[in-house]
């Protein structure tokens, strides 16, 4: 058995613990969207959420946490590459623009 | 059993995390199209006339907790749990199922409301980019079925955990795509 083994998996107890807290997020972005009053700042809280929601799962639910850098440099780079086409090509079709 | 391997971590599970990114790439780019043709549609209707929140949450919700019913899955095939084994994968490829239903439903609304795939840039973009995660998450319900007949025959115990694992990989890729399409699509509209 390698270094990545079962023991170094979370708990089943954290494991609902974080699909408790998705579930919390998810709630809280549907709330926050029908807040007027936030409209504003609706983007960046939106955003946040969304990362923080997927950090949980890439971290807890695919063991990114424990099963060491490696794994989590090849998706990171995905992640990074795929971040950098959707933000280049929003800003070469002007899409940040006044 | 697979053997030691140079960097520690198993052959199969390392492909599958190369598949995984390179799986990013091809989101980023069906995200960025949809990202630079939203708010450009000429013709009607429009993301806000047919887009349903509420309904989008539930099944958002229920993909969301279907990755949970994986990591338990994962939990009871580790601990050679075959019961429970076959509860929570039957659980998974069962709720990946229902969004996919909700899927098919939202298309057939769009469709009858006078939105067909090419009818205006939003549609194009929309049904191309949710069509895609959807084809996803239908390969993923083949595969964790195919998972749940071999733990039925009793072909699947603590020894295949590997197996299991990286298939729950591939599933909780579809939910993390989910998590941004929702934001990026519903409540960004």
């Amino acid at each position: 058995m390698s270094r990545h083994s079962a023991e170094s998996h979370p708990s089943t107890r954290l494991y609902i613990a974080v699909a408790v807290i998705l579930a919390a997020l998810t709630a809280l972005e549907v709330m926050v969207f029908y807040i007027e009053a936030l409209a504003p700042v609706l983007i960046p809280i939106l955003l946040v959420m969304m990362a923080a929601k997927f950090a949980l799962v890439a971290m807890f639910f695919m063991h990114l946490k424990s099963d060491g850098p490696v794994l989590t440099a090849i998706f990171a780079w995905g992640v990074f590459i795929a971040t950098a086409i959707v933000v280049g090509l929003m800003a070469i079709f002007g899409k940040f623009g006044a | 059993m697979e053997g030691p391997t140079s960097t520690g971590i198993p052959n199969r599970k390392l492909a599958m995390w190369s598949f995984i990114g390179s799986e990013c790439m091809l989101f980023g780019t069906l995200i960025a199209t949809y990202m630079i043709y939203r708010g450009r549609n000429l013709v009607p209707p429009y993301p806000h006339d047919l887009l349903n929140i509420p309904f989008i949450t539930v099944t958002t919700f229920v993909l969301l907790m279907s990755s949970l019913m994986m990591v338990l899955a994962l939990a009871a095939v580790q601990r050679n749990d075959l019961r429970a084994t076959k509860l929570w994968l039957g659980m998974t490829a069962l709720f990946g199922l229902i969004f996919l239903g909700g899927q098919y439903y939202e298309f057939n609304h769009f469709v009858h409301e006078g939105l067909p795939l090419s009818r205006n840039l939003f549609s194009s973009t929309f049904f191309v980019l949710t069509g895609t995660h959807g084809a996803h998450v239908a390969g993923g319900v083949i595969w964790l079925s195919t998972l749940l007949v071999r733990a039925v025959q009793g072909k699947l115990d603590a020894r295949h955990a590997e197996t299991v694992e990286i298939a729950g990989l591939y599933w909780h890729f579809v939910d993390v795509v989910w998590i941004i399409l929702f934001t990026l699509i519903y409540l960004l509209v």
